[in-house]
């Protein structure tokens, strides 16, 4: 099954310590050698971003800055599991990492699978 | 959480973990099918601790430690018979007081260890069954009864195996051992064979089987991947994943809603999986870059792509895969290449060129029962408008075909001949 895990975190970013930068990579490093991450990415800030609305019927493009979202998207990867299980097990590991190398950082890892055809 | 999530979910940190919990233990014990055994116990103590207590905070540690607590009594045991290894259990004490470093997973020492690992499981000595069961159970962390389910296949029967595959590893003292220079390629050509075995179990499979069937190809892609990263110069790896990375790219496209096989020309080429292209398309380009562009795996590798890469199946290269064809039949010698290469031949040059082939080929012993020679045969004859021989090729292929529905198509084929 095909996972996709969306980081965010509440407002703007702070910079990620050095330590949970190593820890991310190593990780990352590892799941890609055993197979398992398919693809990763970071995103940019949302200031640099754009958004395409549909509101009472009307469409508008609106160039970023935005106001403040509450929930930003920071990252996301692609991930060839097994199942939710091995999802959830996986997405732990890379919460506990940021516990572990940046205290204070409070965020959530979505983890969603891929529509089948 | 029930009874069977808690196991569900420790059977996905186990093999999150297992890989080096296995090979942490084989560079202690100097014994894979030792430090698999007792990995497993482990697991075992997992499944019974985990449910009661909770799943640890860092639940690789706990089994890391258990795992070598496992290997130090292991050694003690074996030191007071034979007071060798005295040095070696007291290193390890030391080791294991001080902090472990149980993130050094999968670091350049680990995939020499992974590699061993693998090559140990994967064994010319043992059957390719055998390597097959080893293979999964050691490096992409599967049970006894997921093994069995997805080879269809009782249960008693893969423990069976497996306890055999281990035993004939340990009596021949092969326990433990890295194969050098010339063996090297032997050894890695018997490593693929495997890998590739357990991709097509699962790509034969059909719909509605047990999902565990389907799912051999991603462990066999996860194997792949694993090899890529621990032997990274080796061409023929990358062109084994990438044949299995442009394979599996097509897995949505492959059946009907009824279930039934869909030709690769007809299919909807807008459910291939863009993604699993890319990957396919680095590995092969790997693969080349290193010089293996003519190997048995990257040869078909680039045979599929130049299917993966045309956007309709009209604007399919088929003169390059006609090359392909020809260059593989030159490495392997097998009639159903070279019934493969006239159908590219057929399609690049026309059917007369195509059926010299063929007719070559109708006296093969290997093809004797085999409806796709004749089923081919029809074609190209109905090409060249020699409908009565067609019909009776058609004929022919249908009475050899196994599947009703290939039958009726093949019967009708004949039915049209017969009109023309």
């Amino acid at each position: 099954m095909r996972f996709m895990f969306i980081v965010t975190h509440p407002g703007p970013p702070g910079n990620p310590t050095p330590e949970l930068m190593e820890a991310v990579h190593k990780l990352a490093d590892r799941e890609i050698k055993a197979g398992r991450m398919l693809d990763s990415g970071g995103l940019m800030p949302v200031a640099t971003g754009a958004q395409v609305r549909i509101k009472d019927g009307k469409l508008s493009g609106i160039d970023g800055p935005f106001v403040e979202a509450k929930e930003v998207i920071g990252g996301y990867a692609i991930f060839e599991l097994r199942d939710k299980e091995e999802a959830l097990a996986s997405a732990k590991e890379f919460m506990q990492l940021h516990r572990d190398h940046m205290p204070g950082w409070e965020g959530t890892c979505e983890l969603r699978g891929f529509a089948g055809p | 959480m029930t009874a069977a999530d808690i196991n569900r979910t420790i059977l996905a940190v186990w093999r999150i973990e297992q890989p080096r919990l296995i090979t942490s233990l084989s560079r202690m014990l100097r014994d894979v099918p030792l430090a698999e055994e007792l990995t497993q116990e482990a697991l075992l103590a997992a499944l019974e601790h985990w449910p009661a207590a909770g799943v640890p905070e860092n639940p690789g540690a706990w089994l890391m430690a258990v795992a070598k607590r496992r290997a130090l009594d292991q050694l003690r045991r074996s030191r007071m018979l034979a007071r060798k290894h005295t040095m070696i259990a007291w290193d390890l004490e030391q080791e294991q007081q001080a902090v472990p470093d149980f993130d050094a997973a999968l670091d350049d020492d680990t995939g020499d260890e992974l590699l061993r690992l693998i090559f140990t499981a994967c064994h010319p000595l043992l059957s390719r069954e055998a390597r097959a069961a080893l293979a999964l159970r050691m490096i992409c962390g599967l049970t006894t009864e997921e093994i069995a389910r997805a080879f269809l296949l009782p249960d008693a029967t893969i423990a069976q195996r497996i306890v055999r595959a281990k035993r004939t590893l340990s009596q021949s003292g092969l326990a433990y051992e890295t194969p050098r220079g010339e063996e090297l390629s032997e050894r890695l050509a018997s490593v693929l064979e495997v890998v590739y075995l357990i991709f097509n179990e699962g790509y034969t499979a059909a719909r509605g089987e047990h999902w565990l069937r389907p799912q051999l190809c991603q462990d066999a892609l996860r194997i792949g991947r694993v090899l890529t990263s621990i032997a990274p110069r080796e061409p023929e790896v990358h062109g084994l994943l990438a044949l299995m990375e442009l394979n599996v790219s097509r897995a949505a496209a492959r059946t009907d809603a009824a279930g039934e096989p869909i030709l690769l020309l007809e299919q909807n080429r807008a459910l291939w999986d863009q993604l699993q292209i890319r990957r396919g398309m680095q590995a092969l380009a790997r693969a080349h870059a290193l010089g293996g562009a003519g190997g048995f795996y990257a040869l078909q590798a680039a045979i599929i792509a130049c299917h993966a890469q045309a956007a309709t199946a009209g604007e399919t290269d088929w003169p390059r895969i006609s090359g392909l064809y020809t260059a593989l039949a030159a490495v392997v010698r097998s009639p159903i290449i070279e019934l493969n290469r006239a159908v590219a031949v057929g399609m690049a040059e026309g059917p007369q060129a195509a059926l010299a082939i063929v007719d070559r080929l109708v006296d093969e012993p290997a093809l004797k029962n085999y409806h796709l020679l004749e089923s081919v045969r029809g074609d190209l004859l109905h090409k060249l408008g020699r409908y009565d021989e067609a019909r009776a090729a058609f004929e022919a292929a249908a009475a050899l075909a196994g599947n009703k529905r290939e039958q009726e198509l093949l019967k009708r084929r004949a039915a049209d001949a017969a009109m023309s």
